[in-house]
Formats: C-alpha cells, structure tokens, sequence
C-alpha cells in the first residue's frame, strides 16, 4: 500500500505530458496509419519510460539502455541493419531508366543546409546545428548516424523529429508545392519511356554506386554500403529467399527495437525543454525548404529544356520514400486525372535516398574537417 | 541572433550542398556509360 501511495504521489505534470504525447503518437498510428511500425513502438516507449516507479528499479532502463549503446549510441547497428532491408525493398529501375532524375534528389537536400543556417543562426553549436539539420534527410537512419557520430545532446528530439516528419508528409508537402507550382505546372504531363534496364546494369549500379561514394565522400559509405548491399542481394537474383528475409523479418526485427530504443530517449526531464520545440520546429523548416529546392530546380530545368519537366516531381526528391513519390502522383491526378507522374516521381525519390545518405556524409565530413581544424 | 555562427556555417552549407550535385553528377555519368556498355 505504501509503495502504491509513494508511486501515485511521484507522478509529475511531465510525465503526464509525455503520456499524452504517447497516447497521441499511438493514435497517429494505429487510428491515422501513420508510419504505425515506428509511431506505435516509440508512443508506447514514451509511456513506459516516463512511469513514476522510476524504471531504474524494474530491469527496463537496463534493457532500453543496452539496446541503445549497441543499437544507436555505440556502433549506430540498427541504422545501419535497417539500411539492408530498406536497399533490399528498393527498386532503382526508375532511375537506372532515367539517370538524370537524380539531380532532382540532390536539389532536394536544400531544406538540409537551409536548417543548418538557420540553427546556427539560432544559436546552436555547429555540430548540433548539423545534427538537428539532417532531419531534413528526411530518413530516420541517416539522422540518428549523423547525430550520433557528432555527438549531438539533442539525438533524442532529432529522431522524435525525423520519424515524426516522415510520417507526415502527405500533410506537410501538398501544400508547399501548391504554393510553389501554378496550376498549369501542375498539368504538365510527362511521358515515361521505360525502356528495359539489362540486368547486368541493375546489379553492377549498387557496386558502382558504393564505389564512387566511398571515393567522393568516404564519411557516407557505411550508410550507402548498407544500403546497396541490401538492393545487391534483391538484384543478383540468387539470393530470392535472403532478399525475402531482408525486407521483411530483418527490417521488421530492427523497426522494433529502432521504435522502443528512440523512446528510450523521450523521458520528461531531457524531453520537454523549449530545444526539443525548437528542433521540431526546424525540421519542419527542413522539410519545407527540401520541397521548395527540388520545385525550384525543376522549373530552372524547365527554363532550358525543350521537354517540359512537371515541377512537382522535385518535391520526390526527398528521400520520404515511397510517401513523397505518392503524394506527388495524387496531386497530379487531382489536377488532371490522365496525368500519371507516378514513375517519375517515383524514380526522383529513390535517387532522393541516394542523395539523402550522400548530404549526411558530406555534413559529417565537412563539420569533422572544421572541428578537427 | 548570433551570425558569428552562421558565418561559421556558410562555407559548409555552400560546399556540402555543391558537393551533392558533384556526386550526384559523377554517378548520373557513370551510370549513364553503364547503361550503354550494358545495353549492347
């Protein structure tokens, strides 16, 4: 009885709050389907870390613990497993058919360097400035990479941020790129010439692409060699049943404990600090200028070329796959129901995730090099 | 407002972002002599 009466007066205003955030990042994703894998795990971790009977006694915060130092902290494992499943998940034939859409992922990555203007201009630290920055990768496993090997304070709103993001891209992005586009841009329809890429393409594309990463920008290439490890296994043809096991098993396995280990870091104390509004609010601000620089470069493209480029599908261009690819597609079809973007848009957000990897990469290198002087 | 960090910043938003269409460039071309040479 003592023990109930002690719990019950150890509960706090935060940990009501956190509950509340727990309870809406549930609804998120089980009433409005919204990234339910990590939105379900991460709302039920912000309740289970933020229980008045001080986790520290039950054996919880041990294992939470331990998952985060070998998952997260110490040798950023579950970012980098996950990158295996989700190389393995994606098909680069929209882009092998088109190479040129990649430019489309790399103008996307403005939202990126945006931010990280704006947060230094804000006050952060340069290594914080990049790590909150990255959220406009918008791709949870190159955030919580680059914010763990800076060493950010802020690594728990980062991801809260980053995978929060994600799952609302079909509400952050329609709007932007209505504002960005006219309605006759919106219109523009594009025709998809999808020649048949040779298989000895496909597979060579994720050596090739490992390759030139590592050369170029060495600081990128545990992400990029994960991630073209895992599409290597999917296209070499021989390995049907690990490719299988790798999109399914292997990256369900690691969204689960990415989920609850994200949450390990959501407890009242470090969470509900005016940084953690701050950085929510400049991932946002990542997003929205990720949109606005894949728009803007498509219509310069459109200043030059013969072929009209519809400029929504630079807003694909952020690595939110395949959420950002489809938004992309229904607003084509709202505006015209015989304008099918989809496989364009679609290439332009897988070349995204390429691009989203390579800026994580060059941030690392780039604020290392200046730290390191 | 502190723009002695944002002065800090610049130059690694200007070359970071720079350096993406770089890559980007070098894989758009490699693939691009791939698709040929795997095509015939």
């Amino acid at each position: 009885m003592e023990v109930l009466i002690q719990n019950f007066s150890n509960i706090t205003w935060q940990m009501l709050v956190m509950w509340g955030i727990g309870g809406l990042l549930i609804y998120l994703a089980i009433v409005k389907e919204m990234e339910p894998t990590l939105l379900l795990p991460m709302g039920f971790g912000a309740i289970l870390v933020n229980l008045p009977v001080a986790v520290e006694g039950t054996g919880v915060q041990h294992v939470l613990d331990t998952l985060f130092s070998i998952g997260i902290n110490g040798a950023e494992l579950f970012p980098l497993m996950l990158f295996i499943g989700i190389g393995a998940m994606i098909d680069f034939q929209p882009l092998l058919t088109n190479p040129k859409l990649m430019i489309f992922g790399a103008a996307a990555q403005f939202g990126i360097f945006f931010t990280l203007a704006l947060a230094s201009l804000l006050g952060y630290e340069l290594p914080d400035a990049a790590s909150i920055s990255i959220i406009g990768a918008a791709d949870g496993p190159t955030s919580i990479f680059v914010a763990t090997e800076l060493g950010s304070k802020y690594l728990g709103a980062i991801m809260v941020a980053a995978y929060s993001y994600m799952a609302l891209v079909p509400l952050i992005q329609p709007p932007i790129i209505k504002l960005c586009t006219t309605k006759a841009e919106r219109r523009i329809r594009m025709q998809y010439k999808g020649k048949p890429v040779s298989k000895t393409a496909r597979i060579l594309f994720p050596i090739v692409v490992t390759v030139i990463v590592g050369i170029v920008a060495p600081d990128a290439v545990a992400l990029i060699g994960f991630l073209m490890f895992g599409n290597l296994i999917r296209e070499c043809g021989v390995m049907n049943s690990i490719s299988e096991t790798a999109q399914n098993a292997l990256a369900n396995l690691i969204t689960i404990f990415l989920g609850i280990t994200i949450a390990s870091q959501m407890k009242a104390a470090d969470f509900l600090q005016v940084d953690t509004l701050i950085i929510i609010g400049l991932g946002l601000v990542a997003f929205i200028f990720d949109t606005f620089g894949g728009i803007m470069v498509a219509k310069v493209m459109n200043l030059f070329s013969k072929e009209k480029i519809n400029p929504m599908i630079g807003a694909a261009g952020i690595s939110a796959f395949p959420m950002s690819a489809r938004v992309v597609h229904k607003l084509g079809l709202e505006e015209d129901n015989q304008n099918f973007l989809l496989m364009h848009s679609i290439g332009v957000n897988v070349s995204g995730q390429i691009a989203s990897v390579i800026a994580g990469g060059l941030i690392l290198a780039l604020v290392k090099a200046y730290l390191g002087g | 407002m502190h723009v002695d960090l944002l002065l800090e910043a610049l130059p690694i938003m200007g070359y970071g972002y720079l350096g993406i269409f770089i890559v980007t460039g070098a894989i758009i071309a490699v693939v691009s002599i791939l698709k040929k040479l795997t095509s015939r």
